[in-house]
């Protein structure tokens, strides 16, 4: 790749900041338009319920109350549209059952928030309650049925591997037999629970719907990662044209996958405005998030690996039940299937996943960063480096035994059965024992235990998939086909240089903090050598933006980072055909530097982009045949998923009096191939580790028998704070993506699926010596605390 | 009921309904949405503003108890186009990602850089514990506070990690 600037891989600080350091970045919540409603709603106390009445009298008498919506005024429209349609659709509000607590029963449009809510308060609602089914184990023995109308709780079965050979699957599982069945192989088995979390964005969810009736046209401000698939829902639900939806994602105040869904609010707010043709807002509350935003994660499964007593691992299991909620909304219960892409994680050996989506009377599930793989990675970590224990053999040197080499790749075959684009697991692991100090830092640790002190390491390796995606995987719901934009997850770019040489970047991202206008400015800046801070680059707006699919699955800088380089490089091509005709020369003599193109070996005959582009929007100044304008647009479709690793390592150290967990150390050694902009990046990464640390040490999302959520409010669901983390250590190796031009893979889950099974690694390591052998997440102090009285009897 | 109080420097004097939270008041009468609200119940932290002085955390104010006071929000902490020495901070340690906490964040940064200006790591992170960021692992927020303390008192602030290692 030919460049002229060194802006690629280099520190530029972010465009977006100055706005949001000031106050003056734009959140939906922000928006208030002329005449504008607000809405609330009836939520179900119960998990599962038939309705019996709905007495909204006293509701609608109130002032300043406008309208009150039930089932009965929305069944034409239809469920809530979803991409995989495995499960039971969404009614857009509760018909005649609930089946989770906090389900919308009615909205409330009012003048106001106060009045909606108050109005909301004020709608009785009588139940049948019916007998909920929350535990996992409960529900896959079908002994209630969490929906009459469907056969089973067990919503689909991913099975693995390899994923789609059953006759390859049977002999995987016989190969694993043959092992256990030797007398000279250890097996080592644990349950263990991969707890629900609920996402906790710090801006809660909104959207503003406004009808024109005069335009026939909606325009929707929301707090959604994907507004292109929201423009499609709406478009769909209404029966009107993709391009009569105007779906805005203005700033967005974190998403991790929360975002990455169409809510039934959502479209109902449209609903609203179409009705009293006023524009109307709906904000959630915090408890209201909980409970009716997705949750994530929620797998209950045991891992089982059998190896040789020197640590060579010859095969292993994870069988597990994956909570789903009792809706399918976006992917559902596609994340599972996530999980079993990467359930092999660096490893060679034979591995047999078999992943249960079980419907169940609680919030749904859907994508929570990582996705189903910081699930994945976590049992097949925590279970190696139990193995590691059981033989003796150091947690490393297991790893480094059973890794998939090198000299495997490009498009190495996981025993799963994906390509993997690129990896080298034994040089990123060495990197980070190298890094540490490894055997320095097992004597410290050695040194502490001996003066009596609980302190423990741990590893993690770990593998992502993300960058998605070929267009191949179309068939697989890779897509919005749903919301009748059957595009492939492509990435797509749009660059143009104006007259007065700044460049405007239009892609098709939505991103939630991740800095792609500065990013972008650097990828275009790279090839057109003009300066980033004369790039704008836009995104989230459908009446702007190339087709786009949204930000999520860490594809953005993979996939739309690589169409908007390409889009750039055409540009970059046209206006050396400009210059060269203006220059008189060959266009092969063309040059880019600082800011303009010259003929090679004579500096003085040049022209700047402000001449070049001015050229292009006159015509008659071109050479003959070519067309006016610089721009260009950019698909790109990705021949493969990209495959991001690490190797993570944590030092802890647990108070023998309080179970108290004290983080020492935490260091990362990721490769995310090349890196566009380091400051970012680290960022992606001190993020995902922070919420890999909050479901190891902090976060659960506790129901009750009877289906209520118990930690709806922040208080009850503790987060990580700063005095919670540590400072971070964070390193890389770059072994580049082939499958790209930028050679970049992905980065923000990362942090995320290494981070969880580390610290707990660490934390069983300083048990060890206790006798401790698993401690169930989330490692409060007096989770830990009661793991070793009973591991002391 | 009435309400009179300074913001940003400015008199306001409004008819609020008794019960506005002044995060709302703030957010919807005057149009200062740079205050942001995250959780209504105090929890995390952005809708934190200074009230006489204090880092307060306005989802738990009423108006009305602002009723003489004198209020700065994120909107009035740069002077004359110059931003506080802990905007620049975020923005020169890349202590924001989404930026929905930073307003609040900044603002307790504030009250904590007043009431101790030169404060360590540790010091750092429990002067923030009521302010929760769900991006950044506060990791930059730590470093962007550290620089504006630094460059409050009169020092150079230490080079970012990225100027360090290379």
């Amino acid at each position: 790749m030919s460049t002229t600037t060194s802006v690629l891989g280099g520190v530029v600080r972010r465009r977006e900041d100055p706005a949001l350091i000031q106050g003056t970045g734009l959140y939906t919540d922000d928006l208030k338009l002329n005449g504008m409603l607000h809405a609330a709603f009836v939520r179900s106390p119960y998990a599962h319920a038939r309705i019996t009445s709905i007495d909204s009298s006293e509701a609608e008498a109130m002032e300043g109350v406008h309208a009150l919506y039930t089932i009965d005024d929305v069944s034409h429209l239809g469920p809530l549209v979803a991409q995989v349609a495995v499960g039971k659709a969404r009614p857009l509000l509760a018909d005649g059952t609930v089946n989770h607590a906090g389900e919308a029963v009615a909205m409330v449009i009012a003048t106001d928030r106060y009045t909606a809510q108050d109005a909301a308060d004020s709608v009785f609602v009588e139940y049948d309650v019916l007998e909920p089914v929350v535990d996992l184990k409960t529900a896959a023995t079908d002994d209630v049925l969490v929906h009459d109308d469907l056969e089973s709780n067990t919503l689909i079965s991913w099975v693995g591997g390899p994923f789609g050979d059953e006759e390859a699957i049977a002999q995987t599982r016989q190969t694993i037999q043959d092992a256990k069945d030797r007398d000279d192989t250890v097996t080592v088995s644990i349950e263990m629970k991969n707890q629900k979390l609920i996402p906790s964005a710090i801006e809660p969810r909104s959207v503003v719907a406004d009808w024109n009736g005069g335009y026939q046209r909606f325009e929707v401000h929301s707090s959604t990662q994907i507004p292109h698939a929201l423009a499609g829902a709406i478009a769909k639900t209404f029966g009107i044209a993709s391009n009569s939806v105007r779906a805005v994602a203005p700033e967005v105040g974190g998403g991790f996958g929360a975002k990455l869904n169409v809510y039934n609010d959502e479209i109902l707010v449209c609903f609203a405005s179409q009705q009293l043709g006023r524009p109307v807002k709906f904000t959630e509350q915090r408890r209201e998030a909980a409970v009716s935003t997705i949750q994530g994660r929620g797998w209950v499964g045991t891992a089982t690996v059998t190896g040789t007593k020197d640590g060579e691992i010859l095969g292993y299991e994870l069988e597990a039940l994956c909570d789903m909620g009792a809706y399918s909304q976006n992917f559902t219960v596609a994340i599972p299937f996530l999980g079993l892409f990467v359930a092999s994680g660096q490893y060679k050996f034979p591995c047999y996943v078999k992943l249960d989506c079980l419907t169940t009377h609680t919030m749904t599930t859907d994508a929570y960063r990582g996705a189903g793989r910081p699930e994945a990675a976590y049992y097949l970590e925590r279970i190696i480096d139990a193995f590691a224990r059981e033989v003796g053999v150091d947690p490393a040197e297991v790893r480094m035994k059973n890794f998939i080499p090198a000299e495997n790749f490009p498009s190495a075959v996981s025993p799963i059965g994906f390509a993997m684009d690129t990896g080298d697991y034994h040089t990123n692991l060495q990197a980070l024992l190298d890094e540490v100090g490894y055997e320095d830092l097992k004597a410290e640790r050695d040194a502490a235990r001996a003066e009596g002190r609980l302190v423990g390491l741990g590893l993690s390796s770990y593998v992502e998939v993300c960058g998605f995606g070929p267009s191949g995987l179309v068939d697989l719901g890779f897509s919005w086909s749903a919301y009748g934009l059957p595009a492939a997850f492509n990435g797509s770019g749009l660059v143009r240089v104006n007259p007065d040489a700044t460049a405007t970047v239009i892609i098709g991202t939505g991103p939630s903090g991740q800095g792609h206008q500065t990013t972008w400015a650097q990828i275009v800046g790279d090839q057109l050598g003009i300066p980033v801070d004369r790039i704008r680059v836009h995104h989230g707006d459908t009446n702007d933006s190339p087709m786009g699919i949204g930000t999520f699955g860490s594809r953005s800088a993979a996939v739309d980072g690589a169409a908007t380089h390409n889009a750039a490089v055409e540009v970059r091509a046209k206006a050396a055909k400009i210059a060269a005709h203006l220059l008189e020369a060959s266009e092969e003599d063309i040059r880019f530097e600082n800011g303009a193109a010259h003929v090679a070996g004579s500096p003085d005959k040049s022209v700047d982009w402000a001449e070049i582009a001015t050229a292009a929007y006159q015509p008659h100044r071109l050479a003959e045949g070519m067309t006016g304008g610089l721009e260009a647009h950019a698909v790109f479709s990705p021949a493969n998923a990209t495959w991001p690793f690490g190797s993570h390592l944590a030092l802890v150290e647990v108070d023998r009096d309080s179970g108290d967990v004290t983080i020492l150390r935490y260091v990362a050694m990721d490769d995310c191939g090349n890196v566009i902009n380091p400051m970012i990046v680290d960022g992606q990464v001190h993020g995902g580790i922070a919420q890999g640390v909050g479901q190891a040490m902090f976060e659960d999302a506790i129901y009750d028998q009877n289906g209520n959520l118990q930690t709806a409010a922040m208080m009850d669901y503790p987060l990580p704070t700063a005095g919670d983390l540590p400072t971070f250590e964070l390193h890389r190796t770059v072994t580049p993506s082939d499958i790209n031009p930028l050679g970049v893979k992905g980065i923000g889950e990362a942090g995320t699926i290494g981070s969880a099974q580390t610290v707990v690694n660490a934390v069983v390591d300083a048990l060890a010596p206790l006798g401790v052998k698993h401690v169930d997440m989330p490692l409060r102090p007096k989770t830990v605390w009661q793991a070793m009285q009973d591991a002391q009897g | 009921m009435q309400v009179s109080l300074t913001v940003n420097g400015s008199a306001v004097t409004a008819d609020v309904e008794p019960r506005t939270l002044l995060v709302h008041f703030l957010r919807e009468n005057l149009s200062l949405t740079g205050t942001h609200v995250g959780c209504e119940t105090s929890y995390c932290g952005a809708c934190t503003v200074v009230v006489n002085g204090r880092s307060t955390k306005s989802c738990t104010m009423l108006a009305v108890q602002a009723d003489g006071a004198e209020v700065t929000t994120i909107e009035g902490l740069a002077s004359n186009g110059d931003l506080h020495p802990i905007q620049e901070g975020f923005w020169e340690r890349h202590g924001l990602q989404c930026g929905y906490c930073t307003p609040g964040m900044i603002m307790s940064a504030v009250g904590l850089l007043d009431e101790n200006p030169n404060p360590t790591e540790d010091e750092i992170r429990h002067g923030l514990e009521g302010n929760l960021c769900r991006c950044t692992g506060y990791h930059n927020i730590v470093k962007a506070v550290e620089y504006a303390a630094a460059k409050m008192r009169g020092e150079q602030p230490a080079p970012a990690e990225w100027e360090a290692s290379s």
